[in-house]
C-alpha cells in the first residue's frame, strides 16, 4: 500500500486516507474521538466513585448517614472525627499521590520506551529510601513531616545522577543507557540502605513500614507539602506530551520534524522527577500504579500522550483510591498497606494485559 | 574471519579470540589469589604462601585446620555463588535479549526471598525456629520458593512458546508482587527477626560451611557443560524466533531448557548465600566488554562472579574493622560503579 502512495502515479483518494486514518477518513476520526472523550467521562465517573467509597468505608462501619452528617455538618462525634482527620485527609492524599504516579508512569514509559518501566526504573524509590534511612541514622529524623523532605531530596538527587550518568555518552540520553544507569544506580543506593539499616535497628524499624508504601495516617498538611511539587510536575508533563508524540517516532525524525529532542527529553525527566518523587517521599514506594495504568490508557486512547497523559492521571487516582478501599476491608478490623493491596491486584491484573494483548513495543 | 586463524577437530571448527581465552583465564588466577588472601585474614592470620601451601597438601595440623575445615568453605561458596549466578544472569540476558533480564527480573530472587524471610518472620514469632531447622529450613524454603516462582512465571508467559520479551514482563510482575509480599512479612514480625531477614535478602557468606559448598558444586558440575553445549544455539536464538528456527534451531526446547538451566543456577546459589545483588546483572555486561564479543560469554561471565564475590567478601570483611557486612552490600557497590563507568566508556551501544 505505501508504494502506491508514495509511487509517482497519483494514488487512488481511498487508498490516501486509508493509508492517513485507517478506515474512511473524517468519519474514523471522528468516531475515535467521541470514544476518547466518552472514554474521559466513564474514567471521571468512576473516580468519584472510588472518591465516595474512600470516604465512606473503613475499619470502622458507619452508616451513609453518618458519613454525610460528618462531611456537612460536623459536631465533633466519633464518625466525625473519623471521617474529617483520617478518611478525608486520606482521600485527597490518594487522589494527589495516584495521579502523580500515574502520570509519572506513563511519561517514565514514554521516554525510556521501555514498557517494563516503573518509579523504580530511573533511581528514584531507592533514592528516596536511602536518604530516608540516612536522615533517621545521622539525625535522628524519625517523624515523617522531616524526613518526606530527605525522601523528596533523595528522589530528585537519584534521577538527575541517573539522567546525567545515562547521557554522558555520544548522543545524548537513550533509553538503553537511561534504563542501564538506572539499574545501576538503584543496586547501589539499594545496598547503601541495607547497609545503613543493618547498622542501626531505629532506622529498620521506619523503613520497613516506609518500604511497604500507605497513604494512612499522614494529614493534609503533608499533602499540601508537596502539592506544589505536583502541580508543576503536571504542567511540565502536559507540556511535554506533543513533543512525546513526535519522540515516538524515533529521535531522528522527531529531530527532522523540528523537535529540540534534548529539551523535550529534559524536560520529561524533570516532570517525572518532579512527580515520582513527591509521591515516594509522602508514601513511600507505591511502584503498580505507574506501571499498570499507562498500558490500560495505551488500550483505550492509542497512542496519542496528549490524551494517555490525562487518562494516566485519573485512572492511577482511581486504582489507588480502590485498592487503599480494599485494604481496609479485607483485613477487618486491622488494614492491608495500599502498597501490598495494589501488587497483589495490579500483578495478576499486569499478567493477564501482558498475556492478552499484543505486546506494545514502545 | 579474516585475520583470525580458525580452529578445526574434525566436523567441528571455532575462531579463535586471543580476549575471550585470556578474559576466563587471568579471570581464574585472579579468583585462586583472592581466596588465598581472604582465607589468610582472621583472628590467626596466615600469609598467601602458607595458605597456597595448605591447599596443595602441605602445612601443618592446626594451618590444615583453620584453612580447610573454616576458613575454604566460606569462600569457595563465594566463588561457586558468584560463577553460578554469574552464568546464570549470561543466561537470561542472552536468552531474552535484555541486559536487564536477570534471575531477579525471572521471580527466582524474588521468590526465594518471600519464602525464606517468611520461614525468618513467622518461625522467629510464633515457633521460635532454632537450630537444626533454621539452618536447613530457610535456605530450603529459598531453593523451593525460587524455582516455584520462576516456574509459574515461565508458566504464565507462556502462549504457543515463550517469548522473551513476554518472560520478561510476566517476570516483572510475578518480582514486584513476591517483593512486596516479602516487605509486607517485614513490617510483621519484630525488629530483630526483620534485621535477620535483611541480612538474609542482602546476601551473606558468613558462617558458610562445606554443607553449603556441596549443592553448588554439584549443581555447577552438572549445569556448566550442559550450559555449554546449548550455547551454539544461542547465537541463533539472538537473531530472533524466526531466524532461529529458520536456521534449524528447536526454538522453544532450547529456551526452555537453557532458562530451566538458568533458573537452577540462580536458585541453588540464591539458597546457599541470599540474593547476592547485581552479580548476574553486572558481571555478564563486564564480561562482554572485556572479551569483546557480541553476547555474553558464558564461562567468562561466571569466572567474572567468582571473582566479583571473593573480591566483595574479602572488603566487606576487613574494610570496616570490627564490622562485618553482608557481602552483598559491597557486591553492588563495587560492581554498580563498574556498570557506570561503562556506560560512560561507551564501548558500544548495548542493544535490548
Amino acid at each position: 500500500m505505501s508504494q502506491s502512495v508514495t509511487g509517482p502515479a497519483p494514488a487512488p483518494p481511498d487508498l490516501v486516507s486509508a493509508a492517513r486514518g485507517g478506515g474512511s477518513g473524517g468519519g474514523a476520526i471522528a468516531a475515535r474521538r467521541r470514544r476518547r472523550v466518552a472514554g474521559l467521562l466513564l474514567v471521571l465517573g468512576l473516580l468519584v466513585v472510588a472518591t465516595l467509597l474512600s470516604v465512606a468505608v473503613g475499619a470502622k462501619e458507619m452508616s451513609l448517614d453518618a458519613v454525610w452528617h460528618a462531611l456537612v455538618s460536623p459536631t465533633g462525634t466519633e464518625n466525625d472525627i473519623v471521617v474529617r482527620s483520617q478518611r478525608l485527609p486520606r482521600t485527597f492524599l490518594g487522589l494527589v499521590v495516584g495521579i502523580a504516579l500515574g502520570v509519572g508512569g506513563a511519561l517514565m514509559q514514554g521516554h525510556t520506551r521501555n514498557p517494563l518501566a516503573d518509579p523504580g526504573l530511573l533511581g528514584v524509590t531507592h533514592g528516596a529510601a536511602f536518604t530516608v534511612v540516612l536522615g533517621i541514622f545521622a539525625l535522628g529524623i524519625t517523624n515523617i513531616y522531616g524526613y518526606v523532605w530527605f525522601g523528596f531530596a533523595g528522589a530528585l538527587l537519584a534521577s538527575v545522577g541517573v539522567f546525567l550518568l545515562g547521557s554522558v555518552g555520544r548522543g545524548g540520553p537513550t533509553p538503553v543507557t537511561l534504563a542501564l544507569a538506572g539499574a545501576a544506580m538503584s543496586a547501589l543506593l539499594h545496598s547503601l540502605t541495607s547497609a545503613v539499616v543493618l547498622l542501626d535497628a531505629q532506622a529498620l524499624d521506619v523503613y520497613r513500614f516506609w518500604k511497604v508504601g500507605a497513604i494512612a495516617g499522614r494529614d493534609f498538611g503533608l499533602a499540601v507539602q508537596v502539592l506544589p511539587f505536583v502541580v508543576l510536575g503536571l504542567l511540565l508533563a502536559f507540556a511535554n506530551a506533543p513533543g512525546m508524540n513526535a519522540l515516538a517516532l524515533g529521535e531522528d525524525v522527531a529531530r527532522s520534524l523540528g523537535q529540540r529532542v534534548r529539551l523535550t527529553r529534559t524536560l520529561g525527566i524533570a516532570a517525572i522527577t518532579l512527580l515520582t518523587g513527591a509521591a515516594v517521599a509522602v508514601c513511600g514506594p507505591i511502584a503498580f500504579v505507574g506501571l499498570v495504568v499507562p498500558h490500560v490508557a495505551r488500550a483505550v486512547v492509542g497512542a496519542d500522550y496528549r490524551w494517555i497523559l490525562p487518562y494516566s492521571g485519573l485512572l492511577g487516582a482511581v486504582l489507588l483510591l480502590l485498592a487503599d478501599v480494599a485494604g481496609r476491608v479485607v483485613a477487618r478490623p486491622g488494614e492491608l498497606q495500599v502498597g501490598i493491596m495494589l501488587a497483589v491486584v495490579g500483578a495478576p491484573f499486569f499478567i493477564a494485559l501482558v498475556r492478552r494483548r499484543k505486546l506494545v513495543r514502545l | 574471519m579474516p585475520g583470525r586463524p580458525p580452529l578445526r577437530v574434525g566436523p567441528a571448527s571455532w575462531v579463535l579470540r586471543a580476549r575471550a581465552l585470556a578474559v576466563p583465564l587471568v579471570g581464574l588466577a585472579v579468583v585462586v589469589l583472592l581466596m588465598a588472601v581472604n582465607i589468610g585474614r582472621g583472628e590467626f592470620p596466615l600469609s598467601v604462601t602458607d595458605v597456597l601451601n595448605v591447599l596443595v597438601g602441605g602445612g601443618d595440623r592446626p594451618q590444615r585446620f583453620i584453612v580447610l575445615d573454616l576458613r575454604l568453605p566460606r569462600s569457595l561458596t563465594g566463588a561457586l555463588v558468584g560463577a553460578a549466578l554469574g552464568l546464570s544472569g549470561a543466561l537470561t540476558q542472552t536468552i531474552t535479549r535484555n541486559p536487564l533480564a536477570t534471575p531477579d527480573i525471572t521471580g527466582i530472587t524474588a521468590g526465594a526471598g518471600a519464602a525464606a524471610v517468611s520461614v525468618i518472620v513467622v518461625g522467629g514469632s510464633y515457633g521460635s525456629l532454632t537450630g537444626q531447622l533454621a539452618e536447613i529450613g530457610v535456605p530450603l524454603a529459598g531453593l523451593v520458593g525460587g524455582l516455584l516462582s520462576a516456574i509459574l512465571v515461565y508458566l504464565l508467559a507462556w502462549q504457543r512458546g515463550v517469548e522473551g520479551y513476554r518472560l520478561v514482563l510476566v517476570g516483572l510482575g510475578a518480582h514486584a508482587l513476591l517483593s512486596s509480599l516479602t516487605y509486607w512479612l517485614l513490617t510483621l514480625g519484630d525488629v530483630t527477626d526483620a534485621s535477620r531477614a535483611v541480612v538474609w535478602l542482602t546476601g551473606s557468606l558468613n558462617g558458610r560451611g562445606w554443607e553449603h559448598v556441596t549443592p553448588v558444586a554439584i549443581a555447577l558440575a552438572v549445569l556448566v557443560p550442559l550450559t555449554l553445549l546449548g550455547a551454539h544455539a544461542l547465537g541463533a536464538l539472538q537473531m530472533g524466533d524466526d531466524t532461529a528456527r529458520g536456521l534449524g534451531v528447536r526454538v522453544n526446547l532450547t529456551r526452555a531448557l537453557l532458562l530451566l538451566a538458568a533458573v537452577a543456577l540462580a536458585a541453588v546459589a540464591t539458597a546457599a548465600a541470599g540474593p547476592v545483588a547485581f552479580v548476574a546483572l553486572a558481571t555478564p555486561q563486564i564480561a562482554m566488554r572485556l572479551s569483546r564479543t557480541a553476547q555474553p560469554p558464558m564461562i567468562a561471565s561466571a569466572v567474572l562472579g567468582a571473582v566479583l564475590t571473593v573480591g566483595s567478601d574479602l572488603v566487606a570483611r576487613t574494610a570496616f574493622g570490627a564490622v562485618e557486612l553482608p557481602v552483598g552490600i559491597i557486591t553492588a557497590v563495587l560492581g554498580a560503579p563498574y556498570l557506570m563507568y561503562l556506560l560512560v566508556r561507551r564501548y558500544r551501544e548495548v542493544r535490548a
